[in-house]
């Protein structure tokens, strides 16, 4: 197991706890969605695994090493970190930008060297980026930016894959290209995806399991078909859910469509 | 840009200000021509037969080189610490002084002046306070969860109004005949006292804190890309963050305190590099120390040659530099950020 996670629970101010007693483990290869309401603590659950906040309770261990004994720079070597958007205030070209990848591998004073910028040349070129090469990232579209930040993960030679909404904000083909790519990754390259999303289609596409988190309500873990039923997501999202199916080119596609009624006044 | 572009980008950005430096020892009032300004220059270091006066030797050795070396430093030492704030700031319009070190210098000239200390104690005062403003917005700044950008920045706000105060404090209890117009004088800046005493002290903690900037530049592309992304691709954000502001301000304190304020070169300089190199700030903080040295001589040349009393740094530097960096600003379109 590259990825356990144990009884993880989480509080920014030491009383309000934001999620507890969450447990999974992930495998070279495997694609885990993370799914739930807004607020529920996706995204932190994310940052936990990453070093960048630490667990209140329970242990997180990246291939059988507890996070809090491994240096920050070392998990970067490990677990590749894919934001929603990059802060970028200067307009770095798409190279620069994916050379950044590199950074968990370079000494304090030193700066990328010719076999850095090969490694980070064959990240572009693995997702097809080479035709971007030299355009400034800030001129990218989403879609291209969100390829771009994957891209720079890869350049850090990771094992696992981190992605915060990976699909939102972008439209329908560039949703499917992202897809593809992170199920193309899992199979070449082996590495093990852990990903937040708000679209269980998308979960239901290319993962092998799923964490539903509540608000408060506990989570639900294992294989993703059992996670995202319909009784589940109803319970969860609290809101009626149909889920359809049909056949498509021999494949049987699942799609969840919530249902408008009885959903007056937002939640949070 | 090409490849080829690059290169001879490179060349002339390492060798325009050598040039430059022997032409500014050059001009004055008593001028010599660039051939013989080079030969006296490489005498030390080289068997010339001297064709060349006593008195020429002694203005080119003692007199003019000290002052082009001084501004020369302090142009690239102002200039790369401001390209490193900018990117650590996020912020290109952020400057060298934006955590207060020049607020707190110029008072602490000020209060030497007041206090008459003499030249010496004028510069040790300025550095001290320098180094004390940007403490004080350090530990303004940090609260139990660290310390976080935002509040230094407003923290330097904070300290740099203060100190602007008591500088004006300071200048109401000053003699209004000779204290006064010295005060005004030295916040305006000047090289022209800039001698080897201040060379020996200055020089190397110019040059030392311009190497760890240097040395950072790579890490300083990360941090640009704000606190958490640069920690997620595995940078120490505090210990680089921290060592790019010590050595910033060691930097700027030393400038400042040995020529007074020089505004303008760190806020502007680190653009003008932008327009030529691009954002990448493994080329911009090179580039930024070659420009600024360059701006900086230009300056002074204009400074100690146009008119017959020395006009002060500050005034020439924006008078020189707003219209030059508005024309380049039309020019690139803004392309830069």
């Amino acid at each position: 197991m590259i990825v356990d996670v144990r009884d993880a629970g989480f509080s920014y101010n030491g009383i309000d706890r934001v999620f507890e007693g969450i447990g999974f483990s992930v495998d070279q290869g495997e694609i885990l969605s993370i799914l739930g309401p807004n607020g529920c603590g996706k995204t932190t659950l994310l940052k936990c695994i990453n070093a960048l906040l630490s667990l209140s309770a329970g242990t997180v261990r990246i291939d059988g090493r507890n996070l809090k004994s491994v240096g920050k720079s070392d998990v970067s070597k490990i677990v590749g970190y894919v934001p929603q958007v990059s802060g970028s205030t200067f307009p770095y070209t798409v190279l620069e930008m994916v050379l950044m990848g590199r950074a968990s591998h370079l000494a304090l004073f030193s700066t990328p060297s010719a076999g850095d910028v090969a490694i980070a040349e064959e990240a572009i070129s693995d997702l097809g980026l080479t035709h971007l090469r030299d355009q400034s990232y800030s001129s990218l579209s989403g879609g291209q930016a969100q390829m771009v930040l994957i891209a720079r993960a890869l350049a850090a030679q990771p094992r696992v894959l981190l992605l915060d909404e990976p699909t939102s904000h972008l439209d329908f083909r560039n949703q499917m290209v992202i897809l593809n790519t992170l199920e193309r990754l899992a199979e070449d390259k082996n590495i093990a995806t852990i990903m937040t999303t708000h679209f269980p289609d998308h979960a239901l596409s290319i993962s092998d399991k799923a964490i539903l988190m509540g608000n408060g309500k506990g989570s639900l873990t294992g294989n993703v078909v059992d996670v995202l039923s319909e009784s589940n997501l109803r319970r969860v999202f609290n809101i009626d859910i149909r889920i359809a199916s049909f056949e498509e080119g021999g494949n049987s596609i699942v799609t969840v469509i919530p249902l408008r009624k009885g959903a007056l006044m937002l939640e949070n | 840009m090409k490849l080829n572009q690059k290169r001879i980008t490179a060349l002339a950005l390492a060798l325009t200000p050598i040039a430059l430096m022997a032409f500014s020892v050059g001009i004055g009032r008593f001028s010599l021509p660039v051939d013989k300004v080079f030969a006296i220059l490489s005498s030390p270091f080289f068997l010339i037969e001297p064709f060349w006066t006593r008195t020429e030797e002694i203005v080119v050795l003692n007199v003019r080189l000290p002052r082009v070396l001084m501004t020369m430093l302090v142009g690239a030492g102002l200039s790369v610490s401001g390209a490193a704030f900018q990117g650590l700031f996020r912020n290109p319009l952020v400057s060298p002084s934006i955590l207060g070190v020049s607020a707190g210098a110029g008072f602490g000239a000020c209060l030497g002046i007041l206090l008459s200390v003499g030249s010496v104690g004028i510069q040790v005062l300025a550095f001290a306070f320098g180094l004390l403003a940007v403490f004080a917005a350090y530990s303004i700044s940090r609260v139990r969860t660290g310390s976080s950008l935002l509040m230094l920045v407003l923290a330097g706000v904070i300290v740099g109004a203060l100190f602007r105060a008591l500088i004006g404090l300071v200048q109401y209890f000053a003699d209004p005949e000779i204290e006064l117009p010295s005060m005004v004088f030295w916040l305006l800046g000047s090289l022209a006292t800039a001698s080897y005493n201040d060379l020996q002290w200055g020089a190397p903690i110019i040059l030392a804190g311009s190497a760890a900037l240097l040395l950072l530049r790579w890490r300083i592309n990360l941090l640009s890309l704000g606190e958490e992304e640069a920690q997620s691709l595995g940078v120490n954000v505090q210990l680089v963050r921290w060592t790019v502001i010590v050595a910033a301000t060691a930097v700027t304190a030393t400038a400042v305190s040995s020529v007074g304020i020089v505004g303008w070169v760190g806020l502007v300089i680190p653009h003008m590099g932008r327009m030529l190199v691009g954002p990448d700030h493994r080329v911009l903080l090179p580039a930024s120390i070659s420009i600024g040295a360059m701006y900086l001589l230009l300056i002074d040349n204009i400074a100690r040659t146009a008119t017959a009393a020395e006009i002060p740094l500050s005034i020439l530097t924006a008078i020189v530099g707003a219209p030059v960096f508005a024309i380049l600003l039309r020019r690139t379109g803004g392309k830069w950020s």
